[in-house]
């Protein structure tokens, strides 16, 4: 079992008027086969929780401390982080000129395994992740993310995770710009992969909509930067009835 | 990344290059041998307006050169190499200089060097050239290429060393023949090199004219094709990669002046490092009898770090309308911190994510140029290209 721990975590952002504190002592605790919600309202600090986590160069932690099985995370290089186990589905997935789909994957997996895959199981894995998340074939020999639509970037996300199977999965918002089917078929491929490997999921919404396909074990509700409320999925619902309303005016 | 594909009918606009709308047709141009024809370029024409003219004013000099490069290789059975005038070479029907330094080059070059591939031959590999620099001195050179009928060739030009070198390579390409013509740029750093490349494709004949250029402080390369007959296939490749300093400017220019005739260009160039320069000009003028042709004309440029410039100007002039098709697409696209972000975040280390995305970005190109005498030798370049990024 593995265990990602984050404690007491400050982290700015740099923008150009100066750094700007997002989260003020974030603590969370995520094992194995666990799925944790984090949910708050816009500008909480969630996304920067991500991003900060994957080692994005734009935020700075000021402050605390994230391990993984009690190895420094904040200590490693943004592809230390991925090799050491830790993934981020991005909300704004990036496109990069110039490469395939196909071979970023048989890259990223080479990196990550240190070789590279035995090309006949590669092949019929991709072809059978690639046709349960319903991505046309012809994707493959796309540049990475190139003219994708909003689905199809999130789709190609779950797809690496489902590749890549990290010990630990950060979803940023990918519940937001689906429509119904495209988060059926995206939570699906999430559930796969928490299905067949251990992987412990810290799941990032500002709605309760995702939940309803993957469900959570915990949920942590993030304002300004900090842990406001925890508990189990029944928080989730007091959530989708009341909105966010109440921490916020007991925050201002 | 912007991308601008222009259908048929559109035969005129610009590619952000600037409000400059060339107020001549494309073949109003001068052609000549003769030097005098040419007035020495300021830097405001429409042809030399992207170009660094003041760095290079003895390559407009109507004076004489001596020096000469450094020419080695070993010719197969049914290719041959002799020196001959240009009175001589003008008898083999080439085209005319079309600017003051390739009229001067052809003038005051010692003589022609002369390549003639028999008809009917049909080389299995390829004819490698060594044409090495051998110090700043101003080169002149003049070659000529003749390909006989229903011969077949490929033709490798590899320029090493410290030159500053002027050239007009002349190709003639006879009916039915198949030419693929390689000129590599593998300078030293302050090799200087200006070269018009002209082409008459023959009766159902076949070019693919390939230039590489990766080193060198300034290289602007023209390669221009027409046709003497129906039927002609010319394809047209191009791979560079611009590095602090460099200015690599490629100019193309497709007459289409017979009908049935196929032409495609595709360029493509990565920039790295303050100052790092590249110029595509893809011209293509669809002549009134150019019936049934087809062009296309593909310019993209990767940019990898800040402070590198890519220009990109593709003109279609379209004068019947009675053509199979034409088209063009030119884009400059960056590399940016957050591409690096994405490959790092997947467990890819940086060096191999610039590598990823270069290699990914040439090798469109690279799969057409289908020369195995050069492969390893280009990948082998591009990775040196890589491990000397500024970053």
């Amino acid at each position: 079992m593995s265990t990602l721990k984050i404690s007491d975590l400050h982290v700015s952002v740099n923008t150009e008027a100066g750094q700007k504190p997002i989260l003020n002592g974030i603590n969370l605790e995520i094992d194995s086969n666990q799925t944790h919600a984090i949910m708050g309202p816009n500008g909480s600090g969630k996304s920067t929780l991500a991003y900060s986590l994957a080692g994005h160069p734009k935020y700075e932690v000021t402050g605390g401390s994230v391990t993984l099985d009690g190895e420094d995370v904040l200590d490693m290089t943004v592809d230390e982080r991925a090799k050491a186990g830790l993934f981020l589905a991005m909300q704004y997935p990036v496109e990069v000129p110039g490469v395939t789909v196909t071979n970023f994957l048989r890259s990223a997996k080479t990196a990550i395994d240190g070789e590279a895959p035995k090309l006949r199981n590669w092949t019929k894995d991709l072809k059978s992740a690639m046709e349960q998340l319903r991505v046309d074939p012809e994707f493959a020999t796309r540049n990475v993310n190139e003219g994708f639509s909003g689905g199809e970037k999130k789709r190609h996300e779950i797809l690496q995770m489902e590749m890549l199977k990290p010990k630990f999965a950060v979803l940023d918002e990918t519940d937001s710009g689906l429509d119904v089917d495209a988060l059926r078929i995206v939570s699906e491929g999430v559930n796969r992969v928490r299905e067949t490997t251990d992987v412990g999921v810290l799941l990032i919404t500002h709605y309760t909509r995702i939940l309803r396909y993957i469900k959570p074990d915990f949920v942590h509700v993030i304002v300004k930067g900090k842990v406001a409320e925890e508990g189990g999925p029944e928080l989730a619902e007091r959530l989708e009835n009341e909105g966010y309303d109440r921490f916020l005016s007991s925050a201002v | 990344m912007t991308d601008t594909t222009n259908p048929l009918g559109v035969s005129e606009h610009s590619h952000g290059a600037g409000v400059h709308v060339p107020d001549a047709k494309r073949d109003a141009r001068t052609r000549s041998f003769d030097v005098a024809d040419f007035p020495v370029p300021t830097g405001r024409e429409e042809e030399w307006r992207f170009s660094p003219v003041r760095k290079l004013s003895d390559f407009f000099a109507d004076a004489p050169g001596e020096a000469r490069l450094n020419v080695t290789g070993e010719l197969p059975a049914g290719v041959t190499v002799e020196e001959i005038s240009l009175d001589a070479a003008q008898e083999l029907g080439i085209l005319e200089p079309e600017d003051r330094a390739a009229a001067v080059a052809a003038n005051r070059t010692s003589s022609v060097t002369h390549y003639t591939v028999s008809a009917d031959t049909e080389l299995t590999e390829a004819v490698v050239i060594h044409a090495d620099g051998t110090g700043t001195d101003l080169v002149h050179g003049h070659v000529v290429v003749s390909v006989g009928a229903n011969a077949k060739a490929t033709i490798v030009v590899e320029h090493e060393g410290l030159t500053r070198y002027s050239e007009l390579v002349s190709l003639v390409v006879g009916d039915g023949a198949d030419l693929t013509f390689v000129s590599l740029q593998l300078w030293d750093d302050g090799a200087q090199h200006l070269g018009q490349h002209d082409a008459i494709v023959g009766k159902d004949a076949k070019l693919k004219h390939i230039v590489v250029t990766l080193g060198g402080d300034i290289v602007r390369l023209n390669a221009n094709v027409r046709y003497s007959a129906n039927g002609g296939e010319a394809e047209l490749l191009g791979l560079y990669f611009a590095d602090a300093g460099q200015h690599l400017e490629h100019r193309t220019y497709i007459d289409h002046n017979t009908a049935k005739a196929t032409s495609n260009v595709m360029y493509k160039g990565a920039l790295q490092g303050k100052d790092a320069r590249s110029v595509w000009i893809g011209d293509v003028l669809i002549r009134p009898e150019a019936l049934g042709i087809d062009t296309y004309e593909l310019n993209r440029n990767l940019i990898l770090t800040d402070g590198a410039r890519a220009d990109s100007v593709p003109n279609l002039e379209i004068e019947t309308g009675d053509i199979e098709g034409a088209g063009h697409a030119s884009s400059t696209g960056r590399f940016d911190e957050e591409h690096l972000f994405y490959l790092m975040s997947r467990g890819i280390p940086e060096d191999v994510a610039r590598q990823l995305v270069v290699r990914g970005f040439f090798n469109e190109v690279i799969q057409k140029i289908q020369v195995p005498e050069i492969e390893e030798v280009l990948s082998a370049r591009i990775e040196d290209e890589l491990s000397r990024s500024v970053l």
